[in-house]
């Protein structure tokens, strides 16, 4: 094409988009096409989800023991409370886990990333829209469980406050994209190792012991619960599961580090993905 | 041993079994210092995790903190177990009926059943074998209990019950893969639930403590073996694990039979 399009810079910016719709509405539209047709894929799984959502009882395991350890009396935390804080555990937990350096690095060993690298949409899309599209599977079996748990410990049954549920709802979904970021930071490794999941694990049991998943933090020595609170884990689980059991929370510290990992994790994603989708370019020329 | 009779045969085929995966696995022996680091950051979480119920000289369903440390011992031995021989070989039969390589096992002239569950030996599952054990040792020891020889042999028989137990239940669930294929899940679902095994069982409430002595037994697992080392176990407990162990060696047999009828092979 000779003649410049001055007056469709847009088309310059966005070229990977239809021309002549507003970006915002063109993104949308493949927001949704992306959630609708990972969700019929997920739907398709949903035994598999199953037994996932079932492997995250650890927080209702940790609940049985808790309510009747003396420890738990010792620190002036009812059985009640307990019930409260680890069911809103177990719901969190079931909304932030995270798979994407599992599904990439299969994708990677068995040459589906050609493909779908070639794409006019960042690879990470389809990743995070897979998540959200298992979340939406796993919901229903929340319910269930949820129900069941209250018919079960009958005097754990709460309503959170309107602007509590609210925070909590915000702080799990931040939380939510927190572990999808680290995950993604290690799934980035995968350009230059064949085996990168093997690290996972080393996110995993950090998240396992800090989060808050085996007790509340308030339970923790207070040295290892401000260590604790440096790191991102208490994110994705303590901060949402306290909002929304109604147990006491410094909420602005907490969404505060929320908001200094995420500005952290956001660039040195951009910075991994840019240099290993370089790197991948020159394995396979 | 005379080498026509079948447990030398079987004990040889083994042998041979074991060093062949054993000297493919060392290849990469950068895998051992991961391991290495792994196993021993997560047995840190543990023992915090389990520090946490004894605060200030507190108690965990009747049991102190050093004869806990026996329990969560136990626990990391058997895992150190499951590495090293369920998961790498009942993964590889979910994957063989899978593919239909089933078929060439079954031709072979061994049982089944052995060759499925020995064929390989992962190196991986040492270092938890092997913290586990000092775990028991320190545990014992700090505890002030002074095992006699009878606490001892009860003690590793009791232990040789709950990895017959364990190895029954996850040999029941791979076996499960002739009718469902994609079973594998399944095992995340008994590893979480296994989880419950580093508490003494006397610390959950008592319906759990009734599943977890009978349907799933957790309790013959971790809790029955830590108490024989100590010296703490019932004779009525002793047998039922005994027992236990005997029935569900025979029912994976059995299922194994039954599920080999209807094996029809992966095509059809």
């Amino acid at each position: 094409m000779s003649q410049p399009l001055p007056s469709r810079p847009h088309l310059h910016r966005h070229r990977l988009l239809h021309a002549g719709r507003p970006a915002l509405a063109s993104a949308l539209r493949i927001a949704r096409a992306l959630f609708i047709s990972q969700y019929a894929l997920m739907l398709e799984f949903r035994a598999e989800i199953l037994l996932w959502a079932l492997s995250g009882l650890l927080p209702l395991l940790m609940f049985s023991l808790w309510s009747g350890a003396p420890a738990g009396a010792a620190a002036g935390i009812s059985p009640q409370a307990f019930a409260r804080y680890f069911l809103a555990a177990f719901v969190v937990r079931q909304f932030t886990v995270v798979w994407v350096v599992y599904a990439f690095e299969e994708d990677n060993l068995l040459g589906r990333l050609s493909p779908l690298l070639l794409q006019p949409l960042p690879l990470v899309w389809r990743y995070a829209a897979a998540h959200l599209a298992e979340q939406a599977t796993r919901l229903p079996f929340v319910v269930v469980m949820v129900g069941l748990f209250f018919w079960a410990v009958p005097e754990a049954v709460w309503i959170p406050s309107p602007h509590r549920l609210l925070l909590a709802l915000l702080a799990a979904h931040l939380g939510f994209w927190l572990n999808f970021l680290l995950q993604h930071a290690i799934t980035m490794l995968c350009f230059w190792s064949e085996r990168a999941s093997a690290l996972e694990r080393f996110l995993f049991m950090p998240y396992l012991f800090l989060s808050g998943l085996i007790a509340p933090l308030d339970l923790f020595p207070e040295a290892v619960r401000r260590f604790a609170l440096l790191t991102p884990f208490p994110s994705m689980l303590y901060l949402p599961a306290q909002l929304a059991s109604g147990g006491s929370i410094d909420a602005l510290a907490g969404f505060r580090t929320v908001a200094i990992w995420l500005a952290v994790l956001i660039p040195l994603n951009l910075w991994l993905w840019r240099a290993g989708v370089r790197r991948y370019g020159a394995m396979g020329g | 041993m005379n080498p026509a009779s079948p447990i030398g045969r079987y004990g040889r085929s083994i042998a041979r079994f074991w060093s062949s995966s054993l000297a493919a696995e060392m290849e990469y022996q950068f895998n051992l210092l991961i391991e290495v680091a792994a196993t021993l950051t997560t047995l840190a979480g543990s023992l915090f995790t389990l520090s946490l119920f004894f605060g200030r000289g507190q108690k965990l369903g009747g049991w102190r903190w050093e004869e806990a440390l026996v329990v969560l011992g136990v626990y990391t031995l058997l895992n150190g177990f499951a590495s090293t021989l369920l998961r790498p070989n009942l993964g590889n039969l979910v994957k063989q009926v899978q593919s239909g390589s089933l078929d060439f096992v079954l031709l072979k002239p061994m049982d089944s059943q052995i060759w499925l569950s020995l064929r390989t030996l992962s190196p991986w599952g040492l270092p938890e074998l092997v913290l586990g054990v000092v775990l028991v040792v320190v545990g014992t020891i700090r505890s002030g209990a002074r095992p006699d020889t009878t606490a001892l042999l009860t003690g590793t028989l009791m232990l040789l019950a709950g990895i017959t137990i364990l190895y029954s239940l996850w040999f029941v669930l791979a076996a499960t893969s002739i009718w469902f294929v994609k079973i594998w899940n399944a095992t995340e679902v008994l590893r979480s639930l296994l989880a419950a095994g580093q508490y003494p069982v006397s610390a959950y409430p008592a319906s759990l403590r009734l599943v977890f002595s009978t349907v799933l037994p957790v309790a013959f697992l971790t809790t029955v073996p830590a108490e024989a080392i100590l010296g703490l176990a019932s004779g009525g407990s002793v047998l039922t694990g005994l027992v236990i162990a005997g029935l569900s060696l025979l029912g994976s047999r059995a299922l194994w039979q039954f599920a080999l009828r209807h094996y029809t092979s992966a095509s059809s």
